[in-house]
């Protein structure tokens, strides 16, 4: 058996579902929902198709990201389970392919964003698929096991897009947003590569359980979500926020400190005794802290018409 | 009778053809509906092209 048999694609036609599943629709609803968020909550107005146009063409960049990162990353996906299944590996979209549609839409969302809204939110969303193809994917993920720390930030910038659509700058609310998440994206990830701990060992990922053991990881995550929390707390002193985000939020951190802390207090033996039990909650929790804190956020321009809900 | 018989390779590619096509026609509408609300809501026109032009400057007092 020859070596190129090993990576040669499966016959078969890609069909559309496939080119679209490049895109990483998952990731995609999450750009779309922070975006959307960072462009209700800003002042000003703006039309209605407008703001469509803007998410989608948010949500395109986003995508044509994560087809160039698939392309990049196709030798370690066909390694990791978790990744097999995609596009590129699976043998179901060349290389090349998920190149063209990844620079072609990278080219076609900027271009439109800043057509339809200004040039600042186009700027950014340029820079955002920049950071993620090349400083995230190319650079920092098999270089270092700051990967995910300094990454964080191409997943980080949509709400602050969403923000400059309507408003065309930037601001405290728009940064503090994007603290959150950049801040959120390490323990979040750290979570699921504690319990996922062959996978990145076998595609030589530096994640920080590879090259500088669990026990630090776990201190790390811990440090962390200390740090997180009077970021996503301080948001709700600023205009955009209201009483009630700011009981949410108080909330979601004090439980979310809580599992960083039952996991910093656990060793390696007891997480495998229980099958890493409480990793495993805790990486479910921070999609849900994630989702809460964008929601929450949106209380106050839903109750703005009756007179409720800011400070 | 047909004129000819439809290749294998049209046959694998119909529902990739066809969702292309209904993704080109919504970038159409897209386009067009974009150019409707620019024009409808009075917006700038010239603003991206390289030269700054004097009346597209807003003056004090207007």
């Amino acid at each position: 058996m020859s070596d190129t048999s090993i990576n040669k694609p499966e016959t078969g036609e890609a069909q559309f579902s496939d080119f679209f599943a490049l895109l990483k629709p998952r990731v995609m609803s999450l750009v779309i929902f922070t975006a959307l968020v960072g462009l209700l909550v800003a002042p000003g107005s703006i039309h209605p198709f407008i703001a469509f146009c803007g998410i989608l063409f948010v949500a395109i960049g986003a995508g044509a990201s994560g087809a160039l990162n698939m392309w990049w990353d196709a030798d370690i996906d066909r390694i990791m389970r978790r990744t097999q299944k995609r596009p590129i590996p699976a043998g179901k979209v060349t290389p090349n392919d998920a190149l063209a549609v990844g620079l072609a839409l990278s080219g076609f969302s900027v271009v439109l964003l800043w057509l339809a809204t200004n040039a600042l939110a186009a700027g950014l969303l340029a820079f955002t698929i920049f950071f993620y193809a090349v400083v995230y994917s190319m650079w920092l993920k098999r270089s270092t096991p700051q990967n995910i720390v300094i990454g964080g930030a191409a997943g980080a910038f949509p709400p602050m897009i969403g923000w400059a659509i309507v408003t065309g700058d930037v601001s405290l609310e728009s940064v503090l947003m994007f603290a959150i998440i950049f801040m959120w994206t390490p323990p979040h990830f750290w979570a699921l590569a504690l319990f996922m701990k062959s996978d990145y060992d076998d595609a030589g990922v530096p994640m920080l359980t590879v090259t500088h053991g669990r026990r630090t990881t776990r201190n790390h995550l811990l440090v962390y979500t200390l740090l997180l929390a009077p970021v996503a707390v301080g948001l709700g002193f600023t205009a955009i926020a209201g009483p009630i985000y700011l009981t949410i939020a108080i909330a979601l951190n004090a439980w979310f400190i809580k599992g960083a802390f039952e996991i910093w207090r656990r060793d390696e033996a007891q997480a495998e005794a229980d099958h890493y039990k409480t990793e495993k909650a805790f990486f479910k929790f921070s999609l849900l802290y994630l989702f809460l804190h964008f929601g929450a956020l949106l209380v106050k321009p839903a109750l703005a018409p009756f007179g409720m809900g800011g400070w | 009778m047909a004129f000819s018989k439809d290749h294998e390779l049209h046959t694998r590619r119909f529902g990739r053809n066809v969702s292309l096509a209904v993704v080109l026609v919504a970038l159409i509408g897209i386009v067009f509906g974009l150019t409707v609300v620019k024009v409808t809501t009075g917006q700038p026109l010239e603003g991206f092209d390289h030269v700054a032009r004097p009346h597209m400057i807003p003056q004090e007092g207007n």
